[in-house]
């Protein structure tokens, strides 16, 4: 069956987790196939805006969690994409993830 | 050949108990909940035509499952090439599983009308798949209005509208309610399947909320003039009792069923004629419906004895208690207190902290009630909760200040959006004068 993907987007008001936690987490999805991409962010205090022509400092939504950092898996369905979430860092040490259905033109992968 | 009137009945029967059956068989051969609604209502509409001529077959749902099926695969012929661009709910087909098998066997039917008679040995072999319906509708990433919508629409087969009048939302709302939610479903491929073994007491404790939030839509409208509504609280049951069978081993599905049950022996006297609430005091416990008492107790026994009761069991437990004795004043108040102990102790919850004061009344005194109920108001858990000024109110009253009691009754009365309870709490509050 054709596979869906998802992004996770994680958010935290500063990095939750050790950034060897996520390596570690981020290898285990690798080894899995489940992996598409992954990045993490510099704080959201090295952001900056763009609307129309305006440039301003920070970044758009003013909230204690900025996204922190972005993964793209791929999985059977939502309840495969959940579990990947939750074995995120940031969702066990106190942040948040968001689970999105990708839309429209994938990347097709070449393994 | 029967008459039309028979095969309305036998027609509307079907509907009300095998709707879900039907539909969830459908899903299972075209992966498209719209589309297999679309079929479960030709399949219902072409009995109605059908059965005055053919007879009444004799496993209607059945009858009901082959006709729908193969209309979806007619369907699906129709429209192969449009198909293909579709997402298609997700539904992983397993090794150990029959549906290959199934979706074969269908596909293999005349697809050119339907023969007089679907095959006997064919109608029997399909599985019941409303579980997975049903935890398809309360997955816990669809919002709980949504997942309640979902169920009564496609695991009872209500229309949209009727939903709406259910829930008192207009019927655009409840339309749109309905599209989103199937939207989501099927583009973030929210799967229809048994949850995995790890995930089932979340996706239940999900399932059975949606059904007891249904019950207490039904019990006490939080607004409109009407109490009760009477359909609400018969479909939580069917639900509960289809979920019973489906799942007999877990007990806080029992235990839901039974304290639904309980609660709704007490139906015939919960309100006055004029429509009034009656106290549970003054209710004629005569009038309550007492082989329904004995089926909830005995499904509060059975798992209680089995050790570790779950909340549902409880609350079951305490409104069992409530409904046995012979009159309120032999209430066992002190058993009240332990039970509502035991349930605190699993779900610690500031409205159980309330009801608890009550029997604690009986047994410590209106004082010691009222210290409770004013620590639950200073910790400002349960702002805006009528029922909290009213139980103070009527501390108050027995403590013999009717000045509080009187203020706590205004509260409780700006508080409360259902007309019943404002009459009733403006009763209460004329009575404090006299």
């Amino acid at each position: 069956m054709k596979m869906a993907q998802y992004a996770i987007l994680m958010y935290a008001d500063a990095v939750a987790g050790s950034g060897e936690e996520h390596r570690r987490h981020a290898e285990d999805l690798r080894d899995s196939g489940a992996m598409i991409a992954a990045f993490a962010l510099q704080s959201a205090d090295t952001a900056t805006t763009v609307s129309g022509d305006t440039v301003t400092d920070g970044p758009f939504v003013d909230a204690k969690e900025v996204i922190a950092g972005i993964c793209i898996v791929e999985a059977d369905d939502l309840d495969a994409a959940l579990e990947i979430a939750k074995a995120n860092p940031s969702a066990r040490l106190g942040g948040s993830v968001e689970v999105r259905p990708v839309d429209g033109a994938m990347i097709e992968r070449t393994l | 050949m029967p008459d039309h009137g028979a095969v309305a009945a036998a027609v509307a029967a079907v509907h009300r108990q095998d709707w879900g059956r039907v539909l969830a068989a459908t899903v299972r051969v075209c992966r498209d909940l719209d589309l297999a609604e679309d079929c479960t209502q030709q399949a219902y509409a072409e009995a109605l035509e059908r059965w005055p001529d053919d007879g009444i077959p004799a496993n209607p749902a059945g009858w009901l499952i082959t006709t729908a099926r193969r209309r979806a695969i007619d369907a699906i012929r129709r429209q192969a090439t449009l198909r293909a661009k579709l997402p298609l709910l997700v539904e992983p087909i397993d090794p150990w599983d029959a549906t290959a098998e199934e979706v074969n066997a269908v596909d293999r039917l005349p697809s050119n009308g339907l023969s007089r008679e679907p095959a006997r040995d064919a109608i029997e072999e399909v599985p019941d798949e409303r579980l997975r319906l049903i935890f398809l509708c309360c997955h816990p990433a669809l919002a709980q209005d949504a997942q309640l919508a979902l169920t009564l629409r496609l695991v009872c087969g209500v229309p949209a509208a009727d939903i709406a009048r259910l829930l008192l939302v207009s019927e655009t709302t409840m339309a749109a309610r309905i599209t989103r939610a199937k939207k989501k479903i099927r583009l973030a491929r929210i799967p229809f399947r048994m949850p995995r073994a790890a995930d089932l007491p979340d996706r239940l404790r999900s399932a059975l909320g949606v059904i007891h939030l249904l019950f207490s839509s039904g019990h006490a409208a939080p607004s409109g003039a009407r109490l009760i509504h009477d359909d609400a609280a018969d479909r939580a049951i069917a639900l509960g009792r289809l979920l019973t069978a489906l799942m007999p081993d877990e007990p806080e599905v029992r235990g839901l069923l039974a304290l639904m049950l309980v609660i709704d022996a007490r139906r015939a006297t919960r309100v006055t004629p004029d429509g009034n609430l009656q106290r549970l005091e003054d209710q004629d416990r005569s009038r309550w419906d007492r082989a329904t008492i004995a089926e909830a107790d005995a499904l509060i026994v059975g798992n209680l004895r089995a050790g570790n009761p779950g909340r549902y069991t409880l609350q079951a437990a305490i409104a069992a208690l409530y409904a046995e004795a012979p009159s309120y004043q032999q209430t066992d108040w002190g058993q009240l207190v332990v039970l509502y102990d035991r349930l605190l102790q699993i779900w610690p919850s500031p409205v159980v902290a309330l009801n608890r004061s009550v029997p604690l009344a009986m047994v410590a005194g209106p004082e010691a009630a009222l210290k409770v109920v004013e620590e639950i108001e200073e910790a400002e858990a349960l702002p805006n909760y009528p029922y909290l000024p009213a139980v103070k109110a009527d501390l108050l009253r027995r403590l013999g200040r009717p000045g509080d009691a009187a203020v706590a009754y205004r509260r409780a009365i700006d508080l409360t959006a259902n007309e019943v309870e404002r009459r009733y709490l403006q009763g209460r509050l004329d009575l404090l004068g006299s």
